[in-house]
């Protein structure tokens, strides 16, 4: 079903993309993805004056205008964060758009001379980038696909070689300063890898969407890994899979619905939100899936905890026995929750029900003595350093309870009766 | 009068020998003063505190030194001669929250760091680098967590993670920005070991600090700070009441008992 | 030479002055309708852009702006799936309202639940569906019914397809937004200024910020039709950064950003009506640009060159200041009115170029004179001045000493005189504790007694 040039398309987007989330890895860590949104809008008025001033549409000197405005917006933003004080988002907001509007401006005025639909500025023209050939090493190849390669081949190259220079300037800037490696410099650097880069990724995706390969392959791979070379890993995987995606997608899905298929480059940028989006729910430890069954888990450890210390109490105070709606009312608890928990202290045999009423087993009891011991210990020490009123007490004593390792309960002390005057409960060794 | 020999004593104290000597530095922000006519040499070999109120300026005395906050006037000089010839010389511990803790790095990776400037541009860190990375870290400790990402260490451990990488740079100076702040009791110990072993090994180290209780159990030499520097010597000479009144306050009992010996001098008249 | 033959291509040809006339008095109805419309635009942006800057949110309304553009295509398709021709702005505009949201709350979601930070949440969704936009805009293209043509005029603005019943609506949504801003103008202050001062004082901080961005999300769509999508964040943010340079009161910054807004609108306008082939969007944004930097420059409150001059000042005062304290002390210890400048030198850090330049300034001001073989000796007023600076900065040491807790907050070195930031009962307290030598030891000691 694919052609060869469907194909050909894949692969210039992939190098696109994946040139683009080099340098984005550090924008991403940096905090300044914005300045790469910023500069890929400023590659616009880059490319207007240069075909203003030479007449031409030669790549060569369009790639310089860009480039030389690309770091202008890089100078002006920190010389207007820096000298008006004024917010970085401000200041990025301020240049870009101002920047922009000029380049549409020229645009319009050299309309009737220059080829430059705006809407190529927009979603650029992968579709058509295997139609501009050009020879490399004999072999005639989409133009697109040297631009584009050679960008990767250049920002790698770069990012191996100021590894440990990004790495410091990025996570410790005054630690870089004090050791002379110069993070300003640094910084600057990074802005001339992203304007080349966004200009190079200009033609095949357009101004706008060149943030997307910037901005979410490294956002991608930063909830998925903890190490920066195995992120720059992950980022160039979900760019080269988002240009796949998004060219599959393009060419099938609208079908589906009657269409003729839609723009590659944006939807490019769609799948590459779709990979996010995906590691944003499923990432093993930073997922939102992740996020809640651990809350789960906690609220149901609390859940069993406070279960086991009522009962306890309920023997202390030789109450009857409740039965298991009423503990969950004493609770408050949902009832998914209560039964879940219910369900893990039955299955740990921890309690027992008889005909509906809940006791402790011996081993639940041991438990609950411990959790008692700690409450109580709790309130002993928080009356002891922040003397506060015995209700508080014992809502504080309920949160703690919950977190305390036997190292902490150590130190707690040694206390036999709490500040209510209830017995604090000795663990009874086996 | 006795003021003005002392005067003539202060500009004559600077020695090239000094690792750390400030003349004369007064630092600015827009119209008001932060740190006014600084002038002190820092001793060789001894574990410097600087104390003083929220707001003296303690933090920016050390940025001030190492030129990462501009100078209205003044020069420091680390043993004779500017920061910038002298980097290799300096450690710097900053204070926690100025790093970013979600950086995907692991600890190993943050002491590492300190070796970057021995290793030079461009150049890639060598399996010897990492050594010293892993014996700075066992020296306080943490050799356990070098592959834990940081954001999953606690506080004291970052902070242990921080003091390994001024480890890491052996540098014969070392600055700590309030290294002591809301760390656990085991850091605490760790943090004073380390700058028993940097003092046995001849180091300068300069912390700031806001313990004044700990003070002359941890250090030697005192620097009082507010605004201006109130006193600086050994902690046995200056570290005194009278010194931490000036630096701290007090004013009530000060000023009512300068307005009794007013009224009393009043009335003999 | 080609650069001069393409340059004089495109050269811009100006208007006559009866056109010009009759733009500037709106005699064509078609003019009529833009100014009208983008001066509602730039006053209804300058207020509520004012807090929306104040809040940190600019690029928020950046990623608001661009994730309209799948709404309004949205909408469009809905409202030719339903019969219609898709061409309503009211319905489009519904549906970039409520995509101007979903972002808004998207970047809240990314941000609350994951480690990345505020720019990166910005960036995706700003991107992400600004791409998802660029798609179904594609996709919309292919329908059979309805005139599609005109959506993609919303991504660069086209002022001058506006007809009149837009600007009534446009007038009466930046009417809305300013009469709103006007009355929650407290509110919105304590959300700016401290937000979590706020919330425990009761404000309900979370429906602040959402009624802000709102009504940010209300004036991004209505500006969609005249500035466009890409350029809508322009009008939020720079008149509001552009008065933070005249004035530190929110009320005045509030009104500057409205009289800013609503100038570059009627400019841009005018300008575009006049000059062809210049879109009314981008050179309104321009316009905005060019007070910004005016105002960066200049401005009264906080512009470049007043903080210049001021920190050259302050450096100055502050090299005077310890030029003629060390003049002070020399002369007392020397018991000589003539000083040799080498032992000013000694005194202080300054190479020699540095105190000869400090020498000359102080000379100027007629604080003292050169008496031959580089001696200076200090004119009556030098001995007078240096004589009150002595005591100045002997009572700040003082007042340090025996306020230190409270002290670094008021000391203003600078002041001219004590008196005016401590007040005089305070100095007469500081200068009985100066006089009695035997409390105060100054720990900095400076020569001589300063009565």
């Amino acid at each position: 079903m694919m052609s060869s040039i469907d194909w050909w398309i894949i692969v210039i987007g992939a190098l696109c993309a994946s040139a683009c989330a080099l340098p984005g890895t550090l924008l991403v860590l940096r905090k300044m993805s914005l300045m790469g949104d910023a500069i890929s809008h400023t590659v616009l008025p880059g490319i207007a004056i240069a075909f203003l001033v030479t007449g031409s549409r030669d790549p060569f000197s369009m790639f310089v205008g860009a480039i030389v405005i690309g770091v202008l917006t890089a100078l002006f933003v920190h010389a207007i964060q820096k000298y008006g004080k004024v917010e970085i988002g401000a200041s990025i907001g301020i240049v870009f758009t101002v920047l922009f509007a000029l380049g549409l401006i020229l645009i319009r005025q050299a309309l009737d001379h220059v080829h430059m639909d705006p809407d190529c500025v927009l979603y650029g023209s992968i579709e058509f980038a295997y139609f501009e050939q050009d020879s490399l090493f004999g072999y005639m190849v989409p133009r697109s696909f040297i631009v584009n390669g050679t960008m990767l081949i250049v920002n790698a190259v770069l990012i191996v070689l100021f590894y440990k220079e990004f790495k410091i300037a990025s996570f410790d800037q005054a630690l870089a300063q004090s050791q002379g490696f110069r993070p300003e410099l640094m910084h600057y650097v990074l802005m001339t890898m992203t304007a080349v880069t966004a200009v190079a990724a200009f033609e095949s995706v357009g101004s706008i969407l060149v943030v997307a390969m910037f901005i979410v392959p490294p956002a991608t791979a930063y909830l998925l890994t903890d190490r920066y070379w195995m992120l720059i890993v992950v980022a160039l995987i979900v760019a080269c899979l988002s240009s796949f995606l998004g060219h599959l997608g393009a060419i099938t899905i609208p079908l589906w619905f009657g269409f003729n298929g839609t723009v590659t480059s944006g939807a490019m940028a769609v799948a590459a939100g779709l990979l996010f989006l995906l590691a944003w729910i499923c990432s093993p430890r930073h997922g939102l899936v992740v996020l809640i069954v651990n809350r789960i888990i906690v609220r149901l450890k609390i859940l069993r905890e406070d279960v086991l210390g009522v009962l306890w109490r309920l023997e202390e105070r030789e109450q009857p026995v409740l039965m298991q709606r009423n503990l969950q009312d004493l609770l408050r608890s949902n009832h998914l929750m209560f039964a879940m928990a219910m369900m893990s202290l039955k299955r740990s045999g921890a309690v027992q029900s008889d005909d509906g009423a809940i006791k402790l087993t011996t081993e639940g009891r041991n438990q609950a003595t411990s959790i008692v011991r700690t409450h109580r210990l709790w309130e002993v020490y928080l009356d002891k350093h922040f003397p506060q009123d015995t209700h508080q007490l014992h809502h504080a004593a309920s949160r703690l309870e919950h977190v305390t390792t036997d190292a902490m309960q150590e130190e707690l002390g040694t206390a036999t009766h709490d500040p209510h005057g209830s017995e604090v409960p000795k663990v009874e060794d086996e | 009068m006795s003021n003005i020999k002392k005067q003539n004593v202060r500009h004559s104290e600077h020695s090239l020998t000094a690792p750390v000597s400030i003349h004369d530095m007064t630092v600015a922000y827009q119209r008001k003063p932060v740190l006014w006519d600084v002038d002190l040499d820092i001793p060789e070999g001894k574990l410097v505190t600087i104390v003083g109120p929220n707001g003296a300026g303690k933090s920016t005395l050390i940025k001030a030194a190492m030129d990462l906050v501009p100078k209205a006037s003044g020069l420091v000089r680390f043993y004779g001669k500017p920061f910038k010839a002298q980097r290799h010389m300096v450690s710097y511990v900053p204070q926690r929250e100025t790093v970013d803790w979600d950086f995907p790095i692991d600890a190993i990776g943050v002491v590492t760091m300190g070796r970057y400037s021995k290793i030079g541009w461009c150049l890639p860190v060598r399996k010897k680098d990492k050594q010293v990375a892993m014996e700075a870290l066992e020296r306080v400790g943490m050799e356990a967590y070098a592959h834990r990402q940081i954001s999953q260490l606690s506080g004291g451990q970052q902070q242990r993670v921080f003091l390994a990488r001024a480890l890491a740079q052996n540098a014969p100076i070392c600055f700590m920005d309030e290294p002591f702040a809301s760390v656990d009791a085991a850091t605490e110990r760790a943090i004073v070991e380390v700058l028993n072993e940097l003092k046995q090994a001849g180091k300068t180290v300069v912390v700031v600090h806001h313990d004044l209780q700990t003070v002359p159990e941890y250090f030697d030499y005192v620097i009082m700070l507010n605004m201006r520097v109130v006193a600086h010597g050994d902690v046995a000479d200056v570290f005194t009441e009278d010194n931490l009144r000036k630096t701290y306050g007090g004013r009530l009992t000060l000023l009512s008992e300068a307005a009794e010996r007013f009224a009393r001098q009043g009335n003999s008249h | 030479m080609i650069a001069t033959h393409t340059l004089s291509d495109v050269r811009i040809t100006l208007p006559t002055w009866d056109e010009l006339l009759r733009v500037l008095l709106l005699e064509e109805y078609n003019t009529r309708v833009v100014v009208l419309g983008v001066m509602a635009l730039g006053l209804a942006s300058g207020l509520i852009g004012t807090f929306l800057v104040l809040r940190k949110r600019a690029l928020t309304a950046d990623a608001l702006s661009h994730a309209t553009l799948p709404g309004i295509v949205i909408a469009f398709m809905c409202m030719v799936a339903m019969g219609g021709d898709g061409k309503s702005l009211a319905g489009l505009l519904t549906g970039a309202f409520v995509f101007g949201c979903i972002g808004v709350l998207l970047i809240i979601a990314i941000r609350s639940t994951t480690r990345l930070k505020d720019d990166a949440a910005i960036g995706i969704v700003l991107s992400v569906l600004f791409g998802l936009g660029i798609c179904l805009l594609r996709l919309a293209t292919d329908l059979p019914s309805g005139n599609s043509a005109g959506l993609s005029g919303f991504i660069f603005g086209k002022a001058a397809s506006m007809i009149a019943s837009d600007t009534y609506m446009m007038v009466g949504l930046a009417l809305f937004v300013a009469i709103s801003t006007g009355l929650l103008f407290k509110e919105f202050s304590v959300l700016c200024f401290d937000a979590s001062f706020g919330s425990s004082q009761g404000w309900p901080i979370l429906l602040l910020d959402t009624v802000l961005m709102l009504l940010v999300a209300i004036v991004t769509v209505i500006a969609l039709q005249t500035v466009g999508l890409v350029l809508a964040v322009a009008l939020l943010i720079i008149p509001a950064a552009s008065s933070r340079f005249w004035t530190s009161s929110v009320k005045r910054m509030l009104i500057s950003a409205a009289i800013i807004g609503l100038l570059s609108g009627w400019l841009g306008a005018v300008v575009s009506a006049v000059i062809p082939r210049v879109p009314t969007g981008p050179i309104i944004v321009m316009i905005c640009g060019f007070w910004f930097l005016l105002s960066l420059v200049f401005g009264t409150d906080s512009g470049v060159l007043k903080r210049q001059v001021q920190r050259v000042r302050l450096n100055r005062k502050i090299e005077l200041q310890h030029l003629l304290r060390a003049m002070f002390e020399l002369v007392e210890e020397r018991e000589s009115e003539d000083i040799p400048m080498h032992e000013i030198l000694a005194k202080r850090s300054w190479s020699l170029s540095q105190v000869n330049a400090i020498v000359k300034r102080a000379q100027q001001l007629g604080f003292l004179n050169r008496t031959g073989n580089s001696m200076v000796r200090f004119t009556e007023l030098g001995n007078s001045e240096s004589k009150r600076m002595v005591r100045n900065h002997r009572l700040w040491e003082v007042y340090l000493i025996n306020y230190a807790d409270i002290a670094p907050s008021h000391v203003d070195r600078d002041a001219d005189m004590i008196e005016h930031v401590l007040g005089k009962e305070m100095v007469r307290q500081l200068e009985l504790l100066l006089a009695q030598d035997e409390i105060i030891d100054s720990p900095h000691p400076l020569g001589g007694s300063a009565s």
